[in-house]
């Protein structure tokens, strides 16, 4: 009982974690808190069901699909939106309060475009592995086996690679990467890119973990994701993975009934954000966030 | 005559609706260091962030080596050769020091940048021990230094420094100043914005005095120290003082010294 919950917290917390990671490079880049993520997921989770289910493709297919089109979704959205308002120096606030829009207006389109009912990937509900006392899923351990290269990826893409490298000093500091001779503007399409290949990639191994999904489904996403960002302190990327994987760990790991007889999974959410408040008292700058003076 | 590195000409740039510099003019030359001082706010950070293009300037032209230069973005200016150290913020702080350096060498063709980050690390051997070490865990000082060789290591002919002794040590401000010998000896063009006004002019080819966003004085650094007017309005104290300092260091060069 108590390896099955902690192998579904890491299938759910490595989805968290993709996700959480796509939104803070955006946000250690162009302090901008994007509110659409949620529907940005959605898009590419769509964009893969589209591909998998009317168009006959298979899983992998189709979830390069739905990522390459999130990525270029989300170069679009910099040119035709947030480009425009950092040449305005549009503030903090201006700029959350966009992404609120946008989201708003994705979700709005995504639902008019698919159809309000539910769609599920073509892969076998009732074919399942079984390790030892833990079952799992094809489309779960599809997720987890995803998820885990994934997050290797990206961690080593960060840590080793050039590009890696100046996405984050420009992270640290803006003004500075362009004195060091960074194109920032190069690397910020870049950061988009890599932002929205997570997001789609998140978005399709969302909807094999809950097994079917409605167009609307990235905005139940978006709060444990934003959690998992805040945990691990807002705009670092490692913090972000290890904030995700704790998120879901804990959120799966509060219904065991060793603890205290375990909470009702209705309140996996309401876990989520005690661990999130418990966990901010204790270290405000999250996980792994700096201490900001001033 | 042959054009010179940096051509300032009445410069003027300022912020939303506050002008700041007022036409400010200057050259500078190779292997040559040139001084800018003044009191708080006469704009001398403003004058060399108005020649890196961090602020527009609404007036005036930036010439570097005979080529015009006014506005354009940082990182083209740094691709072309002028490298920038900043007052503060001056370092990533969570990249490593050697991070750091790869970072300045990255306009530089691949296959020169191990190389010449060898160099800097040679030239710069208390940044070798740390090369690993994270550089917003470093002292003010040592961050000065990475700034510096952040900025060398994209092989410049001109640097711009912006208060390089600020805040540091005796000790640490005698080991930049040394440093900032050795790159005038690399051939390189500095200059440099100095609060610590007298060891600036001493060492200085050329200083500037600046005044209310204006050129107040110039002449060769030295001469400036000996200059009575410029040690009566910007150095306070008499002139003998101004003058003993040129060899031993003097703390807070702008503040009249404390009786
Ligand atoms: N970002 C800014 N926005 C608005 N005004 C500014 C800004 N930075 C500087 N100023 C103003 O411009 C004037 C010149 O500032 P600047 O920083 O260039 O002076 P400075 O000579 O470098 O002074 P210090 O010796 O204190 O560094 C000051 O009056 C300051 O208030
Ligand atoms: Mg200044």
């Amino acid at each position: 009982m108590f390896s099955q919950l902690v192998v579904n917290g890491l299938v759910t917390g490595s989805v968290y974690a993709i996700a959480a990671v796509g939104v803070s490079l955006v946000y250690g880049i162009l302090r901008l808190v994007n509110f659409a993520y949620g529907d940005m997921m959605a898009f590419g989770a769509l964009v893969a069901y589209g591909c998998n289910g009317p168009l006959h493709q298979s899983m992998v297919v189709a979830a390069l699909a739905g990522m390459a089109a999130t990525a270029l979704l989300a170069l679009a959205l910099d040119v035709a939106l947030w480009k425009p308002l950092r040449a305005r120096r549009a503030g903090f606030m201006s700029l959350f309060l966009a992404s609120i829009g946008l989201a708003l207006v994705l979700r709005q389109a995504l639902l008019l475009a698919a159809g309000p009912q539910p769609e599920a990937y073509r892969v076998d509900p009732y074919r399942v592995f079984v390790i030892g006392s833990v079952r799992l899923s094809e489309a779960q351990t599809i997720a987890v086996a995803t998820a885990a290269a994934a997050i290797v990826v990206v961690a080593l893409f960060l840590a080793r690679t050039t590009a890696g490298r100046v996405l984050r000093a420009m992270a640290d500091d803006r003004t500075l990467a362009a004195v060091a001779g960074i194109d920032v503007a190069r690397a910020t399409r870049l950061a988009w890119a890599i932002s929205g290949l997570l997001a789609g990639l998140a978005g399709v191994l969302a909807g094999l973990v809950e097994y079917s999904f409605t167009p609307d489904f990235g905005f139940q996403l978006l709060l444990p994701v934003f959690a998992a960002v805040v945990l691990g302190g807002i705009g670092s990327a490692y913090g972000a993975l290890a904030g995700g994987l704790a998120l879901g760990l804990a959120e799966e790991l509060s219904t065991w009934s060793g603890f205290a007889g375990g909470v009702d999974p209705v309140y996996k959410p309401v876990v989520a954000f005690v661990l999130l408040a418990l966990a901010l008292l204790l270290r405000p700058q999250g996980l792994f966030g700096r201490a900001r003076v001033a | 005559m042959t054009t010179p590195l940096l051509e300032v000409a009445d410069l003027a740039a300022g912020y939303d609706d506050a002008l700041v510099l007022h036409g400010v003019s200057l050259t500078a030359a190779r292997e040559q260091i040139v001084a800018i001082v003044g009191p708080n706010g006469a704009g001398k950070s403003t004058l060399l962030k108005a020649i890196y293009g961090l602020v527009r300037p609404r007036a005036g032209s930036v010439r570097l080596a005979g080529v015009d230069v006014t506005g354009e973005r940082p990182d083209r200016l740094t691709r072309r050769g002028m490298g920038f150290v900043p007052q503060i913020d001056n370092v990533f702080p969570t990249l490593t020091v050697a991070e750091n350096l790869h970072i300045g060498s990255l306009v530089l063709p691949r296959a020169e940048r191990q190389a010449e980050l060898e160099r800097m690390l040679e030239l710069f051997p208390l940044l070798a021990e740390r090369r690993r070490q994270r550089a917003g865990s470093l002292s003010g000082g040592q961050r000065k230094l990475v700034a510096l060789a952040r900025a060398l290591v994209a092989r410049p002919q001109l640097l711009l420094l912006d208060e390089p002794s600020a805040g540091l040590s005796p000790l640490a401000i005698d080991l930049v100043f040394e440093k900032l010998l050795e790159i005038r000896a690399l051939g390189i063009g500095v200059v440099m914005v100095e609060q610590n006004a007298r060891r600036a002019l001493a060492l200085s080819d050329t200083g500037y005095v600046l005044d209310m966003g204006r050129n107040a004085h110039s002449g060769p650094g030295p001469a400036l120290l000996d200059d009575p007017r410029v040690v009566e309005l910007y150095l306070g104290g008499s002139r003998r003082t101004a003058s003993s300092s040129t060899s031993t260091s003097t703390p807070s060069g702008m503040n009249p010294p404390t009786k």
